[in-house]
């Protein structure tokens, strides 16, 4: 019945100096350097008429229509804008076949692991903070985001802002997970279902932070809820967010938003003090800090209050005796 | 588009080497496409499996092909993933299949979704999209018990609960059987009957005696007899019967 089998087999390859142009709109594009590749076709840089683009080929029309889809849907978010924008959507005939692609803006950037590599440990939070703001727009407008890792992540810039590049796996709230990666993904981990819900979005966040701090994705052993757990816990950059990550991975946070606000004020304490970004606190100190601080705001600040009035008697002291001298 | 909702009857099969017993499995799978069911098959290798096994899984390629579905050879570290992936992936192409062939019989012969212009595909594939998620499911799963595949069952077991996750995060309502073949007495045994949720197989493939011969047609062919008993099961109570199948004539 299906006329060409467009699944099986044969990967397209582009080469640099290759210039493709589509059936339907005519538009030519001249590749320059492959991206990357993932599971539904490659990315390739290209110039077009507006200048530089990605241009993602693939072999598969039905994922490459459906990831057009999403991308159009993302268009139509209000405000401001999450994922890449989409140019144009065409086949190239090449040999008697078809190759569907489609074209999106060009983001220059750098993965996340590089740019922690150049880095202060305290951007992860930063980053994170940002991708939930993101997330929690996308959730607004009726979508879950579901194969977020790094991978598909960019850190564009300066200012460093955190970006999603591929969106192939975002999914309408409510239906079934459209695509992900093991070690991002709660049912793995035996910590959920596959629904489309903010709360699967917020583990896959929490895991990124997660395989920040072991670049290794390690596999899940009897008990996926008690490794997690034990990870979070004997990580020097992780157990600074211990209590907000642990949240996120057992599902308490019913909105990015409500996560954000935690790891915001959390990040506002731990900066107290300190002016500069660039000065590296030593681990140790900045974890002992951190317990008492999330939960005792109040009693923080009285505890400040105390103090700045000792510090102002014991200055009044010494001016009396000072004066007295 | 406004299409009829219905039920998808999808069949995975998941098997390490070659049938050598009864029926040819790919006739069978042609016949069950026939049917409307489509067959999805997964080829497990082992790491530094022989070149001769590589070889035998051939088959596994032609029975998708000839049952309409989707395949995959995959070494056992990977196969959650794959046989979440495969059963997607199936029942998206069972839809396409479907909706090819009533574009056909509007536009006109050899129309298929990929000669549409881009913005009109995007359209049909929301569609595509819509009935994989909201779509009733009936899964026949055919678990290959020969010898060799003894030390994978427990993975094979583990991707089938993950499998589970999966389809029970669908909006549409699902049932599965589980079969193993060879069985104890016959060539095909039912392991577990009809049910909406795989979490109950940990007492199932203990039942399992790992035989010697690999009859993969008569389990084929099992299945296609499964579902038509369901089915006739289900007219006679109901009195009706939606279809949705890329076969022609029921």
């Amino acid at each position: 019945m299906m006329k060409k089998n467009t699944q099986k087999g044969q990967v397209f390859k582009l080469h640099p100096g290759d210039v493709i142009s589509g059936k339907w709109h005519r538009n030519e594009y001249s590749i320059i350097r492959e991206l990357g590749s993932g599971a539904t076709g490659t990315v390739y840089l290209a110039s077009g008429q507006a200048g530089k683009v990605a241009v993602k080929a693939g072999h598969d029309s039905m994922a490459i229509i459906s990831e057009v889809n999403v991308l159009k849907h993302f268009s139509r978010v209000q405000g401001k804008i999450l994922g890449p924008s989409l140019i144009d959507v065409d086949d190239y005939v090449v040999n008697g076949g078809q190759v569907p692609f489609y074209v999106m803006e060009y983001l220059k950037g750098e993965s996340l692991f590089q740019f922690m590599k150049n880095h202060n440990e305290e951007w992860a939070g930063i980053l994170l903070v940002q991708l939930l703001t993101d997330l929690s727009m996308l959730h607004r407008a009726g979508w879950v985001f579901g194969d977020l890792k790094p991978d598909n992540l960019l850190v564009v810039g300066p200012p460093s802002r955190i970006r999603w590049i591929d969106v192939g796996g975002t999914t309408q709230i409510g239906r079934s997970i459209k695509e992900y990666t093991e070690f991002f993904d709660r049912g793995y981990w035996g910590l959920g279902t596959r629904k489309a819900e903010p709360s699967y979005d917020l583990f896959s966040a929490c895991m990124i932070m997660v395989n920040l701090a072991v670049p290794s994705r390690f596999e899940k052993k009897k008990e996926g809820r008690q490794q997690l757990k034990d990870v979070v816990r004997s990580s020097p950059l992780l157990s600074n967010y211990q209590t907000i990550l642990l949240k996120g991975l057992y599902g308490k946070y019913q909105s990015a938003e409500e996560m954000r606000n935690e790891l915001v004020s959390s990040l506002n304490n731990k900066g107290r003090g300190k002016v500069s970004g660039a000065s590296q606190t030593s681990v140790g100190s900045r974890r002992s800090t951190h317990k008492k601080v999330i939960k005792k705001n109040k009693r923080a600040f009285m505890f400040e209050t105390v103090l700045l009035g000792s510090f102002l008697f014991i200055v009044y002291l010494f001016y009396l005796i000072s004066q007295t001298m | 588009m406004e299409m009829k909702k219905g039920t998808l009857r999808q069949v995975l099969l998941i098997t390490d080497g070659c049938s050598n017993h009864g029926e040819d499995p790919i006739a069978m799978a042609a016949l069950a496409r026939e049917h409307g069911i489509t067959i999805n098959v997964i080829g497990i290798l082992e790491e530094n499996s022989p070149e001769y096994h590589q070889k035998g899984l051939r088959e596994v390629e032609e029975i998708a092909l000839s049952g309409g579905g989707v395949s995959q050879i995959v070494y056992t570290t990977q196969l959650s993933q794959t046989v979440q992936m495969v059963t997607k992936k199936g029942m998206t192409q069972t839809i396409h299949g479907v909706i090819n062939s009533e574009l056909q019989q509007i536009l006109g012969k050899e129309t298929t979704i990929e000669d549409l212009p881009p913005e009109k595909r995007g359209e049909v594939m929301e569609v595509v999209d819509d009935l994989g998620e909201t779509m009733d499911l009936e899964l026949i799963i055919l678990v290959d018990a020969s010898g060799s595949m003894e030390k994978k069952l427990a993975t094979v077991q583990e991707s089938l609960i993950d499998l589970s996750i999966s389809v029970n995060s669908r909006i549409g309502y699902n049932q599965f059987a589980l079969f193993a073949f060879p069985g104890k007495r016959d060539d095909t045994e039912l392991l577990i009957d009809w049910t909406p949720r795989l979490n109950s197989l940990t007492q199932a493939f203990t039942k399992i005696s790992s035989g010697g011969i690999t009859p993969t047609g008569p389990a084929i062919k099992a299945a296609i007899n499964e579902f038509t008993n369901r089915r006739e099961k289900r007219r006679l109570i109901t009195g009706d019967e939606e279809e949705y199948s890329e076969g022609s004539g029921f």
